[in-house]
C-alpha cells in the first residue's frame, strides 16, 4: 500500500466507521447492490457455498481485478497442511481454491501458482485435499514446497523475535499474494486463520515454535502483506485442531472473510468461532505492531447473508 | 536352430526383469501401485521363501515355481529372474568389450566354501538369525545397491532437471529429499564393488561361490530334468562354449558341465557350431553323471560354534542416542532409547528380525522418509534392517506402503483402520526439555501433528502468569507415529520422543464426542 491509497484508505474508513456509528443500519442497506469501489475494508459472508460466498465477497471489493495486476503472477497460499479429505476442514476448501484461481486469471493474471509447506506428506495432503485437482482444473499450477531448495533466506527487518527466514521462492516472487487459510482449532496457537497460515511458506517451522510462537506469527506477518486474505469458514473445526481426528470436530459454519487486512480478518474470524480477538495473542501482538485493525468498531464491513 | 534361440529367450526375460525390479527400487514418486510391486517380485525366491512360512498366503508361492523351473529347466532364477545375477550379467557384457577379452575359462569349484556358506546361513536362519542370509541374499543386495546408493543418484539428477525446469517456469518435476544411511551404503558399497571385480573377471563366480541361494539351487540342479550334456562324439574341443560360458563350469578335459555351476544362461548353445551340445532330458536314460557332493561335517560344527557367537553378540544390541546439534539455549536430558522402533505390520521386533532380508524396498517406497536402515539398534544381527526414524517425518496416519509392497513378510499389511490404531511404540514427554517450561512460551508443535490427540495441550500454571499450555501424553491413544517427536523443536534433544514397543499393542479408538451444531444462518454476525 503507498501513501496514496492508505490516506485515501483511511479517509473511506473514517467516514465509514462515523457513519457507521451514527446510521448503525444504513451501512448494511448499502450493501445490497454490491460496490464497484474497493470502500469495505472488510466483507463477511454466510449462508451460501464457498465459492458462491467468494463470488458475491469479491463483487463487493470491486472485483479481483482491483488485486490483481494484469499480465501478474499471483500466489494463492491455501492451508493443505493435512492428509485429510475436505469434509474434516483440515485443509482449505477445494473449491474457494478454484474460485479464487478463476476469478484472478479472468482477472488478467499471466499465472497463478498454488502450494504449502505441509505438515503430512505433501503429494498425500494435495491429493486428498483435493486441491491438487481443484487448482489444475481452474488452471492454476500446483508445486511443490517440500524441499529446503526452494526457500531462500530474507530478514524480517520488523520482526522482533524471528528476524530471519527461509521463504519460498513463489512467495517472493509474486506480484500479488491471496492468503486463503482456514479457520480452526489450534491447539497451541489457539486458532489457525490468516497470520498463521503464513507459517506454511517458510522451511523452518520449528525455530517459530522455539522461540515464543506467537511473536513469530505476529513477526512474520510484517513481512509481506497479503493482496488479500479469504478466510474459509465454510466449515470448521472447533476441537482437536489443527489436525483433527474425526468429522466429528467440524461445524458447517457456511462462513467466509474477506479483507486487504491480516489483522482485521483474523479478528472477525476469532469472533465468528467465539473468540475475543485480543485473547489470541498473536492477533493482539500484531495489532500492537500496527499491521493491522483489531478492533473491528473501526471498519468498514459488508456483511452479506446469503 | 530352436537351442540358439533359448538364450535369446532368456536375454528379453532377464532384461525386463532386472528393469523392472530396477525401477521398483529408485521410483522415488511411488507410481508403481503396490500390486504391482508385488507382482513383480512375485517370484524373488529368498522373500518369497520367508513370506510363505510366515503367512502361508497364495500370493508367496513364488519360490515354488522357482523350484519347479529348477526341477524342469535347471537355475532359471540365476539367469533370468536373479536381479543380482543379471546385474552380473551385465557388467560382463561390458567387460567384453574390452578388446583384450579372451573369454572365460573352466574354474574349479569353490566346494568347502560355497557349502559353509549354505550350511552357516540355514543354520544361522533357523536359530532365527537372518543375518548372514540378508547379507548375502542376492535380491537384498542388489535392492540395497540400488537403493541406497543408485536411488539418491537419480534423485539428484530429477533434482537438476527440475531446477533447470523452474527456470523456465516449468513445475511439472519436483525437487525430491533425500537420505543417506551412511553405514547401509557403505555396505552396499563393497558389495557392489565385490560383484563388479567378480563379475568382470570371472562371470558368474559369485554366484557360485558366495551366494547362498546360487548353492542351494545348485544342489537341486544336479538332478534337473533338463540339463546341458556334451555330444563326445560331436564335439571337436573348439572351446567356443567354455569360453562364452560366465559360469566356468564346462570342462572340456573331461567333456562334462558341472551342472550344479550352470546357470541355464544357454550361451554355450548358441556358440556351438558343431551340435556338440545337447539340452536334454536326463531323466530319460534314469541316471544322474555327478552325485550329489557330500557335505562336510567339519564345517558343519565350525559353522555352528560361529552361529552361537553371533547370536552372543546379536543380543547385546546397542541403544540410540541422538545427534548433538549445538543451538542457543540448548535442553539438557538425552534420549535414552530401550528398544528401536520396528515398523507398522511387523508386529514384534522378534518377528521382524527374523523376517526381514534387508532388502530396503520400504525405505526406498517410504514417502516420508521415516524409514531407515539400522546400525546396531536391533543388535549387530539385525543390521542393515530398517528401523522407524522421526529425524526427516513422521510415519503417515493413512499410509501403508511399506506393509503393501514388503516382499518378505516381515511386514505384514494391515488395513488402514488397524494400522491407525497399531501402536508400535509410545510417546514419552521429557519436561524439562519442553520450550513451554524452560522459555514459559507456548509451543504445542507435538500436539499439532498428533493424528489421535494423545499428545493433548493442557493449561500450564506459570510463575509468569502467562496463558500457558503444555503437552500432555495418554499413552493409550497413542500409536508411535513419531508426529511429535519429529514436530518438536528442541535441540539436542527432543522434549518428546517415542519409544519402540518389542511387540506391538493395539492404541484405544479415539474418543469421539458429538458437536451440537445449532448454526442460525439468520443469525447476526458477531462483530
Amino acid at each position: 500500500m503507498n501513501r496514496r491509497e492508505f490516506l485515501k484508505k483511511s479517509v473511506q474508513g473514517s467516514i465509514v466507521a462515523g457513519s457507521s456509528v451514527v446510521f448503525s443500519d444504513f451501512s448494511r442497506l448499502l450493501a445490497a447492490p454490491p460496490k464497484s469501489s474497493t470502500s469495505y475494508d472488510l466483507v463477511a459472508v454466510k449462508g451460501g457455498e464457498p465459492e458462491i460466498m467468494f463470488d458475491n465477497a469479491i463483487a463487493s471489493l470491486g472485483g479481483m481485478k482491483a488485486f490483481v495486476p494484469q499480465g501478474g503472477k499471483v500466489l494463492v497460499k491455501p492451508n493443505i497442511g493435512w492428509d485429510a479429505t475436505p469434509e474434516r476442514a483440515g485443509n482449505t476448501h477445494p473449491k474457494l481454491v478454484a474460485r479464487i484461481i478463476e476469478h484472478c486469471l479472468r482477472a488478467g493474471a499471466k499465472e497463478v501458482s498454488v502450494f504449502d509447506h505441509t505438515c503430512d506428506h505433501w503429494k498425500r495432503c494435495y491429493k486428498n485435499s483435493g486441491i491438487e485437482r481443484a487448482v489444475q482444473n481452474a488452471g492454476g499450477k500446483i508445486v511443490s514446497g517440500d524441499s529446503e531448495g526452494y526457500y531462500q533466506s530474507v530478514s524480517i527487518p520488523n520482526g522482533k523475535r524471528l528476524t530471519e527466514a527461509k521463504v519460498h521462492e513463489l512467495f517472493l516472487d509474486a506480484d500479488a499474494f491471496i492468503n486463503v487459510p482456514i479457520l480452526k482449532h489450534h491447539s497451541s496457537a489457539m486458532l489457525t486463520i490468516g497470520m498463521k497460515n503464513l507459517m506454511g511458506v517458510v522451511w523452518d517451522r520449528r525455530t517459530w515454535h522455539r522461540n515464543d510462537l506467537h511473536q513469530c506469527i505476529a513477526d512474520f506477518a510484517s513481512y509481506r502483506k497479503p493482496s488479500l486474505t479469504v478466510v474459509d469458514a465454510y466449515n470448521v473445526m472447533k476441537r482437536n485442531g489443527p489436525r483433527g481426528v474425526s468429522v466429528e470436530d467440524v461445524v458447517p459454519m457456511k462462513s467466509q472473510i474477506v479483507s486487504t487486512d491480516i489483522v482485521a480478518a483474523d479478528a472477525a474470524a476469532a469472533k465468528l468461532f467465539g473468540h475475543e480477538p485480543g485473547d489470541i495473542r498473536h492477533i493482539q501482538i500484531a495489532s500492537q505492531m500496527k499491521l493491522g485493525q483489531i478492533d473491528l468498531k473501526n471498519l468498514s464491513i459488508n456483511r452479506i447473508k446469503l | 536352430m530352436i537351442l540358439s534361440r533359448l538364450k535369446q529367450i532368456r536375454l528379453v526375460i532377464s532384461v525386463l526383469c532386472l528393469t523392472l525390479i530396477a525401477l521398483i527400487f529408485l521410483d522415488f514418486t511411488n507410481i508403481i501401485p503396490s500390486s504391482g510391486v508385488k507382482a513383480i517380485l512375485y517370484l524373488q525366491f529368498v522373500p518369497s521363501l520367508l513370506n510363505f512360512f510366515t503367512t502361508f498366503a497364495y500370493d508367496a508361492t513364488g519360490f515354488f515355481i522357482v523350484i519347479l523351473l529348477l526341477v524342469l529347466f535347471g537355475r532359471i532364477y540365476c539367469s533370468c529372474l536373479c536381479p543380482l545375477g543379471i546385474f552380473e550379467d551385465v557388467i560382463g557384457f561390458v567387460s567384453r568389450k574390452n578388446k583384450n577379452w579372451r573369454g572365460y575359462k573352466y574354474l574349479q569349484p569353490h566346494n568347502i566354501l560355497r557349502y559353509s556358506i549354505l550350511i552357516l546361513t540355514v543354520m544361522l536362519l533357523f536359530s532365527g538369525i537372518g543375518f548372514l542370509l540378508n547379507l548375502l541374499d542376492p535380491f537384498s543386495s542388489f535392492g540395497r545397491i540400488f537403493s541406497d546408493l543408485f536411488r539418491p543418484v537419480v534423485i539428484i539428477g530429477n533434482n537438476l532437471i527440475a531446477i533447470v525446469l523452474e527456470q523456465l517456469g516449468i513445475h511439472t518435476l519436483y525437487r525430491v529429499r533425500w537420505v543417506v544411511a551412511p553405514i547401509s551404503a557403505g555396505v552396499a558399497m563393497a558389495v557392489l564393488l565385490l560383484i563388479v571385480w567378480l563379475s568382470a573377471k570371472h562371470g558368474r563366480l559369485y554366484c557360485n561361490t558366495i551366494c547362498p541361494v546360487g548353492t542351494l539351487l545348485g544342489l537341486i540342479s544336479k538332478i534337473s530334468m533338463f540339463q546341458i550334456r556334451i555330444n563326445q562324439n560331436k564335439c571337436k574341443e573348439c572351446k567356443r562354449c567354455e569360453r562364452v560360458c560366465k559360469s566356468g563350469c564346462i570342462d572340456l578335459n573331461t567333456k562334462t558341465i558341472d551342472s550344479s555351476r550352470c546357470v541355464a544362461c544357454f550361451n554355450c548353445l548358441e556358440a556351438c557350431q558343431r551340435d556338440g551340445l545337447q539340452f536334454k532330458n536326463i531323466w530319460k536314460r534314469g541316471h544322474f553323471e555327478n552325485k550329489a557332493e557330500k557335505v562336510v561335517s567339519q564345517s558343519q560344527r565350525r559353522g555352528l560354534i560361529i552361529g552361537s557367537l553371533i547370536w552372543l553378540f546379536g543380543n547385546t544390541g546397542f541403544s540410540e542416542q541422538t545427534k548433538k546439534i549445538v543451538q542457543s539455549k540448548q535442553t539438557t536430558i538425552p534420549i535414552l532409547l530401550k528398544n528401536p522402533i520396528s515398523p507398522p505390520g511387523s508386529h514384534s521386533i522378534e518377528h521382524f528380525i527374523s523376517t526381514c532380508t534387508a532388502c530396503h524396498l520400504c525405505v526406498s517406497a517410504c514417502p516420508s522418509n521415516v524409514l531407515e536402515p539400522s546400525f546396531l539398534e536391533y543388535g549387530l544381527l539385525g543390521m542393515l534392517q530398517p528401523k522407524m526414524s522421526f529425524n526427516e517425518g513422521h510415519c503417515n496416519y493413512e499410509c501403508t506402503i511399506c506393509m503393501d509392497i514388503c516382499p518378505s513378510g516381515a511386514l505384514l499389511p494391515l488395513e488402514v483402520e488397524i494400522k491407525k490404531r497399531t501402536q508400535i511404540g509410545v510417546a514419552k514427554f521429557i519436561k524439562q526439555n519442553c520450550v513451554v517450561y524452560t522459555d514459559k512460551t507456548n509451543c504445542g508443535a507435538c500436539s499439532e501433528h498428533c493424528p489421535t490427540k494423545a499428545v493433548n495441550m493442557v493449561p500450564y500454571p506459570n510463575s509468569k502468569n502467562n496463558r500457558l499450555v503444555i503437552p500432555e501424553v495418554n499413552p493409550d491413544y497413542c500409536i508411535g507415529c513419531g508426529g511429535c517427536e519429529h514436530a518438536c523443536p528442541t535441540k539436542p534433544y527432543k522434549a518428546i520422543y517415542v519409544e519402540g514397543n518389542a511387540v506391538h499393542k493395539r492404541a484405544l479408538k479415539p474418543e469421539v464426542e458429538k458437536i451440537d451444531p445449532k448454526i442460525d444462518y439468520d443469525e447476526d454476525f458477531p462483530f
